[in-house]
């Protein structure tokens, strides 16, 4: 069964059509890409997905339940984690309390227990430290980074800071949009080698909206294709690579 | 002691290497800071046996506004909330405590948590439409919301005593009553004390975080499964009690209950407290208030010099010329220094760290 | 019935001025997005030179109000350059709290040179009362409505019609695609500032010459709260009807409700306007980009 499935999904602002009949589906376990071109929709897929918006049409069903309803930050309870086109990394914060913060949904700390700090929020505390530094830290090569304010950071590292903040949610399904926009080919070979690592150690399933086409097809067991908020294509790299209307959206009609 | 044990002492955190994780989340764990801890609580104790009545008395008023002060900063300075009615909050706490003295006959340790409380639901209140209201618009809501709790106060008479006010009776602790400054000294230094205690304490944990990722971007605090009205509630209440305790507090200081002391003035002297010591900082509300309760006294001081002795005449300069300071300090800052007094203590902190290095 | 059209209009006059205060702060707020808490104060300059010209100085009131417009533009150009500018791009926090420290810094000013004592401008406008058919308004209401539409549609008009203005909408709209068009930004914001505060200055010679003068003149600027909340921050238009709307219902509470009722009136208005409509009756919704 999938784990995420958005079902002929419509979403239109005023006269601009964002999204048209679009299907995708998501298998557990999986790298699952989303490619197209600029204004194809694939962010606005997101956004639906996230539940940011609501599609006039179609619907969104997560690990078999209907989701399409469910407010943004209940999203989190249930698995999903998200990282954003433009960083959305909280500046006043150092990078380890960006981390945590993707444990928020889970820890259970309460204001009069954070008030008097020693016992149970220490222990939390202590506790959600012990996992992010064993887990992800070191994943992600951030340990130099740990107490530096995120707006010290380069592009590069401030991406993967994203990406161990989303880790810290304990997602099932790990939505990325553009991990490496901006990056040169150094980082960009970095951070799809975090991606694998994440695969591998974490159990997770990862969608991915990306434009480094070469990436995509390295990384990616799915690719489904958007063009102008309509879905062109979806299969394996190989069998995408050799569909006829993909080739012309981004190539142009064959001579 | 050798060179290097004596750099250690010197530098916070300075060659300090936690063994396990639960002491890096520690923050008191080396010797010079609590070393720093146990000389500032010996002060704290030892103030009002030394010092004189009218230092006592300045003490007492800085803590008041430190609790008020710390309580805007959480709203304004980690939730980025922007209140320009905080003083109404000292009002409702201050009258709250007061009918609860006066005509229910509570006791002091209950009247003051009461005016807390009820100023906490008077913030959960105003803050509801925060979710929809945002930024500046918020801060107009506010600001409306401040003059009409000055006309509710003026006209609710029977309750609150209209522009006369209140009169507070001294707190009643059975074996003596706390009828002196120096004995109220006691109740409300350690009040402020711990409610500082509990403010930085909270921003080590998930609410604290949840507060300043609101601040930031609340789509991206959304999708880490923060619920923003609560959080924004949750910082509304917080802000509010801390005010309301505050008020209650004063109201037992100056033993009257008066609306005066609750107006647009009072709101915009605790803004600047809050960006003179630094928006975001418990350490930074400390110094903003030590600051602005500070600098009319001075003032009052340099006035009488330059004008003489002539009380009429330098009361009436006093009122302009501190307008005038009040001003400049505050434009002054957030030219020069916008992140405040507890930028530049951290600024030399750093630099202590590695001296006799530069940093 | 004759009672009620008696208050209405008289409401309706003070809403003229009302009209002409708002003017200012929906000027800046147009063209640099900032709220500018110091707008009252830099009426109260306006009023104080125009005493000082014409009273200290002995000059003709024309002088008088020439010299309440430059100085007042100095002062608002010379704001925006030193202080506004330098804290472009800062929370909505600070750029408040500068106008706030401002305006505090402006009152202490003038306190400390002029004291805290009230003062008479000569009289200004004519005293007499005009009748429209039964209905009698005081001269000085009258006048101020006629003076302050007059300012405000000249604004308006500026802002439609010629070149300066269309630029100052531009930069209003959009500072980047301004710049692209070769439209001077920084000059335009100074000016738009200039323009604000000798529109407040002129409007600060009127109040003065209404009731009277002292430091604290520029706290009646808050009230004017409420006509931009229903106007809309951003929106020139708004400020007439804004203006007119207020004032006919601080008229009313005034006429049926008593005085205190009269002066919490806009903020009740404010606070439900918000909660009904968070960007104000005619402003305009900010769509953010995720």
């Amino acid at each position: 069964m999938s784990l995420l499935e958005v079902h002929d999904v419509s979403l239109a602002f005023g006269g601009v059509k964002a999204l048209t009949d679009v299907s995708i589906d998501v298998q557990p376990g999986t790298v699952t890409a989303v490619i197209g071109p600029n204004g194809a929709g694939k962010t606005s897929l997101y956004n639906v997905i996230s539940g940011f918006y609501r599609p006039q049409k179609g619907s969104v069903r997560f690990d078999g339940a209907d989701v399409t309803a469910v407010k943004p930050n209940r999203r989190a309870g249930m698995g999903m984690a998200r990282t954003f086109q433009n960083i959305a990394l909280f500046r006043g914060l150092t990078v380890l309390e960006n981390i945590k913060l993707g444990a928020h949904h889970y820890l259970r700390t309460g204001l009069l227990s954070a008030a008097w700090y020693v016992g149970r929020a220490a222990r939390e505390e202590a506790e959600l430290r012990r996992e992010i530094e064993e887990r992800i830290v070191d994943l992600l090569h951030l340990a130099d980074w740990r107490d530096a304010p995120v707006s010290a950071l380069s592009y590069g590292l401030q991406k993967r800071v994203e990406l161990a903040r989303a880790l810290a949610m304990r997602p099932r399904l790990l939505m990325l949009d553009e991990p490496v926009a901006g990056m040169n080919r150094e980082e960009k070979e970095d951070m799809s080698r975090y991606i694998l690592d994440v695969r591998e150690q974490w159990d997770v399933t990862v969608l991915l909206i990306e434009h480094d086409i070469g990436m995509v097809m390295d990384l990616s067991d799915r690719i489904h294709v958007l063009n102008f908020g309509c879905k062109l294509a979806s299969g394996s790299p190989a069998e995408v690579a050799a569909d006829p209307a993909v080739i012309e959206a981004y190539i142009g009609e064959q001579r | 002691m050798s060179l290097s044990k004596s750099l250690h002492l010197l530098g916070p955190r300075f060659g300090v290497l936690p063994l396990s994780h639960a002491d890096a989340e520690r923050r008191i764990d080396d010797p010079l800071r609590r070393a720093g801890l146990a000389a500032l609580a010996a002060a704290l104790v030892l103030l009002p046996f030394v010092a004189n009545a009218y230092i006592v008395y300045m003490a007492c008023l800085v803590a008041i506004t430190v609790i008020s002060v710390v309580g805007l900063n959480i709203l304004t300075g980690y939730t980025g909330l922007l209140s320009i009615g905080h003083a109404a909050f000292n009002g409702v706490g201050a009258f709250a405590c007061g009918v609860a003295a006066t005509r229910w006959g509570f006791p002091f340790w209950l009247a003051i948590p009461f005016g807390g409380l009820v100023a906490a639901a008077a913030g959960i209140l105003v803050g509801l439409p925060s979710l929809r209201i945002k930024g500046l618009y918020l801060a107009i809501a506010t600001l409306a919301a401040q003059f009409i709790f000055l006309f509710v106060v003026q006209h609710w008479e029977s309750v609150t005593g209209g522009d006369r006010g209140l009169q507070m009776p001294s707190p009643d602790l059975g074996f003596t009553r706390l009828d002196s400054d120096f004995k109220l000294y006691w109740l409300i230094v350690p009040v402020a004390v711990a409610m500082c205690f509990f403010a930085s304490n909270l921003f080590r944990t998930r609410i604290g975080r949840a507060f300043v990722a609101v601040r930031e971007r609340d789509y991206s605090a959304e999708v880490l499964g923060i619920d923003l009205l609560r959080t924004k509630l949750t910082s509304f209440a917080l802000a509010s009690f801390y005010a309301g305790i505050a008020g209650a507090l004063m109201a037992y200081f100056f033993r009257v209950v008066n609306p005066e002391q609750y107006g647009f003035g009072a709101s915009i002297f605790q803004l600047t407290a809050v960006i003179v010591g630094g928006l975001g900082s418990v350490l930074g509300s400390i110094l903003g208030s030590l600051f602005m309760v500070a600098v009319p006294e001075l003032l009052k001081e340099a006035v009488v010099f330059v004008a003489g002795a002539d009380a009429t005449k330098s009361a009436v300069f006093l009122a302009s010329a501190r307008e005038l300071v009040f001003g400049v300090l505050i434009v002054g800052f957030l030219l020069l220094e916008p992140f405040g007094l507890a930028e530049v203590v951290r600024r030399v902190r750093a630099r202590l760290a590695v001296w006799p290095f530069r940093s | 019935m004759n009672l009620f059209i008696e208050y209405s209009l008289v409401g309706l006059a003070s809403g003229g001025m009302y009209a002409l205060i708002a003017l200012g702060f929906v000027l800046v707020f147009k063209a640099t997005g900032v709220f500018n808490f110091a707008q009252g104060e830099l009426m109260m300059v306006g009023a104080y030179v125009y005493l000082a010209v014409t009273q200290l100085l002995g000059a003709h009131w024309a002088f008088g109000l020439l010299a309440t417009v430059v100085v007042g533009f100095a002062l608002g150009a010379l704001v925006e350059r030193a202080v506004l500018r330098p804290l472009a791009g800062q929370p909505t926090l600070a750029i408040v709290m500068a106008t706030v420290g401002l305006g505090l810094i402006l009152k202490g000013t003038a306190g400390l040179i002029f004291g805290p004592d009230q003062r008479q401008l000569a009289e200004l406008l004519p005293r007499k009362p005009v009748f429209l058919g039964d209905i009698l308004i005081p001269g000085g209401v009258f006048w101020t409505f006629v003076v302050s539409v007059s300012i405000v549609s000249a604004c308006l008009a500026y802002f439609r019609f010629t070149r300066g203005g269309v630029a100052m909408r531009a930069a209003a709209s959009s500072q980047a695609n301004a710049y692209a068009v070769g439209i001077n930004v920084p000059m335009i914001s100074a000016a738009t500032w200039g323009l604000a505060a000798s529109t407040g200055a002129l409007a600060g010679v009127l109040l003065a010459a209404l009731n009277s003068l002292t430091p604290h003149l520029g706290d009646l600027a808050l009230a004017v709260l409420a006509v931009l909340i229903v106007g809309g921050l951003d929106s020139l238009a708004g400020v007439i009807v804004g203006g007119l709307v207020i004032g006919w219902l601080q008229a009313m509470t005034g006429a049926y409700l008593g005085g205190s009722w009269r002066e919490v009136m806009p903020y009740i208005v404010v606070l439900l306007v918000l909660l009904v409509r968070p960007h104000g009756l005619f402003g305009r919704k900010e769509i953010e980009r995720i």
